[in-house]
């Protein structure tokens, strides 16, 4: 009843969340049930790499969520991600235990390499899963609390706004590249063995991670749909098309990008986690502007402000990604930064447009 | 047997050596020092370093340093270089590469300590009555590392006779250190009012060690302390003075990056995140000119800055005219469109000069340095990056200020409509200023191909520092350009003894996100009336 309700008149979240269902109900079937050499079997492989593609669909919502409703355009969004996944990375690390090369079960090899005497007082308590799940949220809703007090009291907006996240997400990236920090310097967080007790070398485990990732998937995209039909999400919006106007009818501005984009930044923190066990590794590379970047285009090609259009463009865009960086790796940066030039120029509403103006033109 | 084929190829040998009679005395002096008494060999170096030939240096030295063997077999004298552990011979007459050999099949020409301090005294004869100043320089400095008494006599003897003021003076600190080493309390205070206020590295030691000793006389202590003192505060304000200079030079490489986007971001409000690769496209340029033109290295930038201008400025007005024009007044679209851009440059850069780094030949009037006292010296190359950055910045401002195109500029930068109804081709001056600004990237990439790796990635490390001296100066103002990157810059290196390279630019960073909430629109804000529209 109460997902009815968020979904009225939301045509395309239905269709995108039936979708997403069959989805997730299709491909562990035929991971297995079907035998390897049926032509519909779903490798292990595979199903990892959707799951992977799940936890960018994710990531992307939560930039749509602040580009498309708030108008601000995040280019540190990579950031947030990163940050859940190293907290994500630190547990699975305290769960190597005594595995690890040099076997010691007190800390993770590279603090060994880099003689290190004890554990860092930032990494107690990631031992325990629930504290982790808590870090995952905490620690990027907390630096987006504070950028975004910092940022939004001030005014910074617009150009200024998106300069000045890619100038957070490049600070970070040069600190989690010094060894010092205690992060795993360049190699990143690796090695991981198991998750929770159940080995993530294991099927079984990477269909759950899968599973869990599309039920994120499903409850962040709810929670964005909820957002934006609530009272807040209208002044959102009002915000985006007249900032000033909002402000001098008497709603504080601030407040209501600070929530916003302190809940973005949580959803990208959780996409974080999950991507990580899926692909094994986290690395400082995360951070990077590129790749922040990358998700505002996934964003714009699927459609702004229409939270199923950014799902769209992710499983899209990384679909091309992964296909032309395995097929023709020089065609790829051409594609992509065609794709960027293209759809800025003749598809300002993205993929989401074309559907949307299909479907008016039937009607 | 086998001592006859000795005896025969020493032989042949020498017998070039009799029938050429300019090289005569050092040739008969070399088969000498295969004798296994010292005191012949003694007597061999004595010839060598009469025999005023140039080589016999570089021989001396390397019996010095134990790199002068003697094949076993065929008794030729052979330099010997350990290369990747591998031995490699060099002839010592001809200095003909004659490849690599086993160790076992050499032997070492043996010295002792008294052939060892001969061969410091007659090198430094050799070096200090050398014909080129720099030479006798280069001597004298390495000698005051490590001052032997024997040298005293020899520098003394040197010192009447030089003439360049820069080696007598140097000389005249190695006459003073060497009789500060005296025990007399006397002549030492002699030596050390000689000494007074000298920068010079070994003075400063020097005088640390007296300070130190505990057998130094009391008033010497004192008045070397005093003196001590006095250096290490100069010393001192000479290493500010230097990070201030590497810290102006850094900051100029960040304003000639930036300044092109101080144009098009500043005064158009297009944001260009194809500029660092407009930047990447001018040092392209400088390599492909130099590849053009082999021979004319010497002047190939003074050809290569108005070529990456063209070059980079045409890119520029195409970027504008095919992409930025359709996406007026989103600035937004603007940045990501001109993302795909930069993309498409990079692959485009990639596939056609491979994604490998190309190098560029500097030319070598740029390389060098000048010597301000023995703490500060300035390298030419940062010199000449400070004052191209404020040619450029010149120019421009000379541009934008006196030009009736810079009038243009201006006018539709502050109210569009308005210039258009006063006649103003809006369009016309859109593409230029945006062109105006690519052909300044281009240039400032000419001046970073001086300086770091040409490469595809190359605009990428610039990008992000641009954009953050355009904002932290103050959008639209190009003085706020100037001194955004300058103060960057020296705050960069000012941090960067402290906290390290990596720590320096983090803390800048945040130092610069934490600044924009305080001040959003930079250091010179532009004043006026401008309100975002909303």
């Amino acid at each position: 009843m109460f997902i009815q309700n968020i979904l009225k008149n939301d045509t395309g979240g239905k269709t995108f969340l039936l979708l997403l269902l069959a989805v997730a109900v299709i491909v562990p079937v035929f991971n297995l049930l079907l035998p390897a050499d049926h032509p519909l079997h779903f490798s292990t492989y595979t199903v990892t790499l959707l799951g992977k593609y799940l936890t960018y669909a994710l990531l992307a919502i939560a930039v749509d969520l602040v580009w498309g409703y708030l108008g601000i355009l995040s280019l540190g969004h990579g950031a947030f991600f990163a940050l859940g996944g190293y907290a994500m990375g630190i547990y699975l690390m305290r769960q190597i235990g005594d595995r690890g090369v040099y076997g010691n079960p007190e800390l993770p090899d590279f603090m060994v390499f880099l003689n290190w005497e004890s554990l860092p007082w930032f990494w107690l308590g990631f031992d325990h899963f629930w504290f982790a799940m808590l870090m995952v949220m905490l620690i990027p809703g907390l630096l987006a609390f504070i950028f975004g007090w910092l940022a939004f009291r001030s005014r910074v907006t617009g150009v200024y706004l998106s300069i000045i996240t890619q100038a957070l997400t490049y600070a970070l990236m040069l600190a989690f590249y010094r060894n010092e920090m205690g992060f795993g310097g360049n190699n990143g967080l690796t090695d991981f063995k198991d998750i929770l007790g159940f080995s993530l070398q294991d099927g079984g485990t990477r269909i759950g991670l899968f599973l869990v990732s599309a039920l994120a998937l499903a409850a962040g995209y709810l929670a964005c749909r909820a957002i934006v039909n609530s009272r807040l999400g209208r002044v959102s919006v009002a915000i985006r098309d007249a900032e000033n106007r909002v402000r001098f009818i008497g709603y504080r501005v601030d407040h209501v990008k600070l929530w916003v984009f302190t809940f973005s930044a949580i959803l990208a923190g959780i996409a974080g986690a999950l991507y990580v066990p899926q692909v094994g590794i986290i690395n400082p590379n995360e951070f990077s502007p590129l790749n922040s970047i990358e998700i505002v285009i996934w964003v714009a090609i699927g459609g702004r402000a229409t939270l199923y259009g950014a799902v769209m463009g992710a499983l899209l865009v990384n679909y091309a990604k992964s296909y032309f960086t395995a097929a023709l790796p020089e065609v790829w940066l051409f594609a992509l930064g065609a794709l960027f030039v293209l759809v800025t120029i003749f598809l300002a509403k993205g993929l989401a447009g074309v559907f949307q103006r299909f479907g008016q033109n039937k009607a | 047997m086998p001592l006859f084929y000795a005896l025969f190829f020493a032989l042949l040998l020498i017998q070039p050596a009799q029938a050429d009679i300019s090289d005569s005395s050092l040739e008969k002096a070399l088969p000498l020092l295969l004798e296994k008494d010292f005191s012949i060999k003694a007597q061999a170096i004595e010839q060598i370093t009469q025999s005023g030939d140039p080589k016999a240096k570089a021989i001396l030295e390397a019996m010095l340093a134990g790199q002068l063997f003697y094949h076993k077999k065929d008794k030729r004298i052979v330099f010997l270089k350990k290369i990747d552990n591998n031995y490699h011979m060099t002839h010592v007459l001809s200095n003909e590469d004659l490849g690599v050999i086993k160790k076992r099949k050499v032997k070492k020409i043996a010295i002792n300590n008294q052939l060892r301090s001969q061969l410091r005294t007659a090198i430094a004869g050799l070096s200090l009555g050398h014909q080129d100043p720099a030479v006798r320089l280069e001597a004298i400095n390495q000698m005051l590392n490590n001052l032997e008494a024997e040298q005293a006599s020899i520098i003394k003897t040197y010192f009447e006779k030089e003439t360049d003021s820069r080696v007598k003076d140097v000389m005249h600190i190695a006459l003073s250190l060497t009789q500060l080493k005296q025990d007399d309390p006397e002549q030492q205070l002699q030596a050390l009012e000689q000494l007074k206020a000298n920068l010079h590295p070994s003075v400063r030691n020097r005088l640390r060690q007296l300070v130190e000793d505990e057998h130094t006389d009391a008033q010497v202590k004192q008045v070397a302390s005093s003196y001590l003192n006095a250096i290490e505060t100069k010393t001192y304000w000479y290493g500010w003075l230097e990070t201030l200079f590497f810290g102006l030079s850094a900051g100029s490489v960040l304003v000639l990056a930036a300044i092109g986007l101080a144009i098009t971001f500043g005064v158009m409000g297009v944001i260009n995140m194809a500029h660092g690769e407009l930047i990447m496209i001018g040092a392209y340029t400088t390599y492909v000119i130099q590849q053009l033109l082999p021979d004319f290295i010497e002047i190939s930038l003074f050809i290569a800055i108005p070529a990456a201008f063209l070059v980079s400025g045409m890119v520029g007005i195409i970027i504008q005219q095919g992409v930025i024009r359709f996406l007026n007044g989103r600035p937004l679209e603007t940045l990501l469109a001109t993302f795909g851009v930069s993309l498409i440059l990079q692959q485009a850069v990639r596939s056609i000069f491979s994604p490998l780094n190309r190098s560029v030949e500097t030319p070598v009037w740029m390389s060098g340095s000048i010597e301000i006292n023995s703490v500060l010296s300035l390298t030419l190359n940062r010199l000449y990056i400070i004052a191209f950055c404020l040619i450029v910045f010149a120019a421009l401002y000379f541009i934008l200020k006196k030009t009736s195109l810079g009038l243009q500029v201006r006018a539709v930068s502050q109210n569009r409509q308005m210039a258009r109804a006063m006649g103003i081709r809006s369009e016309w001056v859109d593409a230029m200023t945006f062109g105006l600004g690519a052909g300044v990237a281009g240039v400032a990439g000419v001046a970073l191909s001086q300086l770091t790796n040409v490469g595809p990635n190359l605009g990428q490390a610039y990008i992000i520092d641009s954009f953050m001296v355009v904002v932290f100066g103050g959008v639209g103002n190009l003085w706020g350009t100037l001194v955004g990157g300058l103060s960057l810059g020296v705050a960069n290196k000012l941090l960067e003894p402290w906290s390290g390279a990596v720590l320096a630019k983090i803390l800048v960073l945040v130092f610069i996100i934490l600044f924009i909430q305080k001040h959003p629109r930079g250091l010179f804000p532009q004043k006026g009336r401008a309100v975002d529209n909303g």
